[in-house]
């Protein structure tokens, strides 16, 4: 069984085909890249199997189940996590704060209006742990707005792994980070075990390839080239899409 | 004259007014994307405005169309200055502004009050236009029909401005897509100045025109305000042809309305509203949602 | 933070006293006034300050509870059944308003709010088999809870201050909540707490109910208060008035409505009594703190407090550092 299985996702703005009968099929534990040229409708089709976008055809799979007519709100119960391209996190708050909103969201406690938010010493505690993992727990309780680009990526990606996601869809990690930055959060997505399988969309390819272990090529909203990431790297479908010839 | 064709009349009549007062509003929303809540208070400021120069000030004693003119002009300057003072306080902030224009109202309502009293003002109706008109059955007051014509006269005006002047089309360009407007080299916080001051104008034109039929009153700003309101909402957000099919449509559901159930006047006039921003909340002609 | 507790005891202190060192039962009015619509400014600051919801038509909901107690009352029925049928049709109303307003955001919902407000409006002005038009309906009596008459001046203060005790309370309870904590959320990036699981719409819609039980409340204290309702209270002026309070006093913040109640009824009460512009006062004090000072007079003034603080502090450690 896949873990995310998507078939003939099509979807079109007007007489703008953004998707094109798209297929994927990423298996458990799987590193998959997807990879393509601005505009081939990469984060569209991110939206798409996420659920903030509705596909005109196709299907999505979560692990066998047909999600495609559930709402976004309920994918990440399913076990579909997501982070953004540009972070839109919540800048008045603290980074603790913001993991445990990401914690809150899976948990039938966000409807009570009685108990004390920060008295909830499991939540509390997951957030923390979640923050360790990512090498921001000293600095927990700092205002989002007070922390680096860098950092905040961090806090993102603890947001993500804290819903115990089956399934993580990252929508260009490395993007404006630095050496050094990019050096962190590659190892800390390399140290997350196989029971999450993933796919990430970037286009900073030294690290991005050195994560992949199968990669699809996107272009114009079409699947050009998919397979493995040495047969992908050679194909010269792959040179032609980024080169032009 | 039977009731039906009395009715009709004013309708059509308080169609064009309508349309005076809503075309500078749906201007404001088209391109600034912000209800100008101020709208009513301007249409009663340029109504007092007017009512005085016509009665006579400072010894002079204005003819109406003058007065008209004037009053606009006052009141254009007024919301220019509104714009560039306040409003551009808060760049790109629209809930912040639309409170301003709230704040706004209350200020210029309350210096009316002060200014010119509590009591109702009737504006004489300017002698050219007396009378009646009659053809066959159909009898109408001269100055009703000369407002459906100033309504048709001024749309024109305004479409050739938006259609076939450069600044409509830099108008144009700013309602469809501000950013792009700028990154075209378009100055769109002056055209916003522009686009403000007219709408007032056209307000307060529409304010001292209505004068003769409504009056001048304490709490016309109350009264006129959310009918602009409902007008660009059903016609459509930053469309001419909108307002305009709008205001007759309004004009046609107010009338009726308060002769046939007066009960429920207010909910009919506001229903078509509510119904378009739950189902289509661009309006008939819109091409944008607010 | 001493001094915010200080500041919090002595302020409980000087509500608790209030008969006692104001100048007359004129003012004990005033402050009566200044804490019912205290309680509406909490209603509508869940929406404003922590929904981040913008509702122009607030007070139609608030004159529907003052309708529904005087229209129970005319009926016949007695006040405890009265106030729990006000508070019902008040829930009721809030529920068809939610539903209708909250199919938009932002300027949307400002306009969707304000057209429900004028149709309210409306239909109390002109419905007047029901409403008896602009003449209004008068409320004879006031309730006596367990025996104790409320027709002094003193007995309604001190039975308001316990309801806006609980009122108080209430907001605080829910803002540290999780459900608080989920609309806050939803106020600040609401495409992402879509994305986290989280059903916006319904948090919404909960913090409407809860906000329209705050506003049904404040109606009924409203009523019994003045002892008469008409359309005027529902005009959109009122409800311009009651988003002024919210704003100036601080929106998204517990103390603000208090604050802000208390600048606009200490003008329309107080100040009108020697300034006769106090509604053009009130348009410049709005336009003033949006532009000068948009977090409200509450945050604002901490903020300014802390930078005179630290001036005086950082002049203290130069004049120290002197050269001989």
């Amino acid at each position: 069984m896949s873990a995310l299985a998507v078939k003939h996702l099509s979807k079109a703005f007007g007489g703008l085909h953004v998707t094109r009968g798209v297929d994927l099929d990423v298996q458990p534990g799987e590193r998959r890249l997807i990879i393509g040229p601005n505009g081939a409708g990469k984060t569209t089709l991110f939206n798409l199997i996420t659920g903030e976008l509705t596909p005109d055809a196709g299907s999505i799979t979560l692990f066998g189940r047909d999600i495609t007519h559930v709402p976004s709100r309920r994918r990440p119960h399913l076990g579909m996590a997501r982070t953004y391209q540009i972070i839109t996190l919540f800048p008045h708050d603290t980074i603790i704060h913001n993991v445990s909103l990401a914690l809150l969201g899976l948990s039938p406690l966000r409807w009570n209006p009685l108990i004390d938010m920060r008295r909830q010493s499991h939540i509390v505690e997951h957030a923390r742990a979640a923050l360790a993992r990512v090498g921001l727990v000293h600095i927990a309780e700092r205002p989002l707005s007070q922390t680096s680009y860098g950092e905040r990526r961090r806090v993102e990606i603890a947001m993500a792994l804290a819903q115990n996601p089956k399934v993580l869809l990252l929508d260009e990690p490395f993007a404006g980070l630095s050496i050094d930055e990019r050096r962190d959060v590659h190892r800390l997505l390399m140290s997350i075990p196989r029971e999450v399988t993933m796919v990430m969309i970037e286009h900073n390819m030294d690290v991005a390839l050195e994560f992949a272990e199968r990669i699809t090529l996107l272009h114009f909203g079409e699947v050009i080239v998919e397979g493995t990431r040495t047969e992908v790297v050679a194909d010269p479908r792959t040179r032609e899409v980024y080169l032009g010839h | 004259m039977s009731f039906w064709l009395l009715l009709t009349v004013n309708s059509i009549t308080f169609g064009g007014l309508l349309f005076l007062l809503s075309a500078g509003f749906s201007l404001i929303f088209g391109l600034m994307r912000i209800p100008n809540l101020t709208h009513g208070s301007l249409f009663m400021l340029g109504a007092y405005f007017g009512a005085t120069l016509v009665g006579g000030y400072l010894g002079m004693s204005f003819d109406f169309w003058i007065a008209a003119l004037l009053a606009a002009l006052l009141v254009a300057a007024f919301g220019a200055l509104l714009e560039r003072f306040l409003l551009r306080q808060l760049p790109g902030q629209q809930l912040a502004q639309v409170l301003v224009t709230l704040g706004v109202s209350f200020i210029v309502a309350d210096f009316c009050l002060m200014t010119w009293g509590g009591d109702p003002i009737n504006v004489a109706t300017p002698d050219a236009l007396i009378g009646f008109l009659r053809f066959d059955a159909l009898v109408v007051p001269k100055y009703r029909l000369a407002v459906i014509i100033i309504a048709i006269v001024v749309a024109i005006a305004l479409w050739l401005l938006l259609e076939r002047t450069r600044l409509g089309a830099m108008i144009r360009a700013g309602v469809d897509d501000p950013d792009m407007a700028r990154v075209v080299g378009i100055r769109v916080s002056w055209l916003f100045t522009i686009v403000f001051a007219l709408g007032a104008g056209l307000a307060a034109f529409a304010g001292i025109i209505g004068g003769p039929i409504l009056s001048v009153y304490p709490g016309l700003d109350q009264d006129m305000l959310p009918l602009a309101l409902v007008v660009v909402i059903l016609g459509g957000t930053g469309s001419l042809l909108g307002s305009f099919v709008g205001s007759i449509v309004i004009g046609f559901i107010y009338n009726f309305g308060q002769a046939l159930l007066p009960e429920l006047a207010y909910f009919i006039l506001f229903l078509p509203m509510l119904l378009v921003l739950i189902f289509r909340p661009q309006g008939l002609f819109g091409r944008f949602v607010p | 933070m001493s001094a915010r507790l200080i500041a919090c005891a002595l302020g409980i202190v000087a509500l608790i006293t209030v008969p006692y060192w104001t100048p007359g039962i004129y003012y004990v009015n005033v402050a009566s006034q200044i804490l019912f619509y205290a309680i509406f400014a909490l209603g509508l600051n869940v929406l404003v300050g922590y929904a981040g919801l913008v509702s122009l038509g607030h007070a139609g909901l608030f004159g529907i509870a003052a309708y529904a107690v005087s229209y129970a009352l005319q009926s016949g029925l007695g006040h405890p059944v009265a106030i729990i049928v006000a508070v019902v049709v008040g829930l009721g109303a809030m529920a068809l308003y939610a539903m209708l307003s909250l199919r938009a955001t932002g300027i949307g919902f400002i306009m969707i709010t304000l057209a429900l407000g004028e149709i309210i409006w409306g239909l109390a002005y002109r419905w007047i088999s029901v409403t008896n038009g602009d003449n209004g309906i008068n409320v004879h009596t006031r309730p006596e809870p367990f025996g104790f008459s409320l027709d002094s001046a003193n007995a309604f203060y001190y039975t308001t201050l316990v309801v806006f005790a609980l009122a108080v309370a209430a907001v605080a309870v829910f803002v540290r909540s999780p459900l608080g904590a989920a609309l806050a959320g939803t106020r600040d990036q609401a495409r992402r707490m879509n994305a986290l699981g989280y059903h916006v719409w319904a948090i919404r819609f909960w913090a409407c109910m809860f906000s329209g039980l705050l506003t049904a409340v404040s109606g009924i204290l409203f009523v019994y208060y003045t002892q008469f309702i008409s359309p005027q209270t529902l005009a959109l002026t009122s409800s311009a008035e009651v988003l002024l309070m919210v704003i100036s006093g601080g929106a998204g913040t517990l103390l603000g409505p208090l604050i802000g109640s208390a600048l606009v009824v200490i003008v329309k009460s107080v100040v009108s009594g020697y300034i006769e512009r106090w509604n053009m006062l009130l348009g410049i004090i709005f336009v003033a703190i949006v532009i000068l000072m948009p977090e409200g007079l509450v945050p604002g003034s901490v903020r300014l407090w802390r930078l005179c603080w630290r001036k005086a502090m950082r002049l203290r450690a130069a004049k120290t550092e002197t050269p001989p």
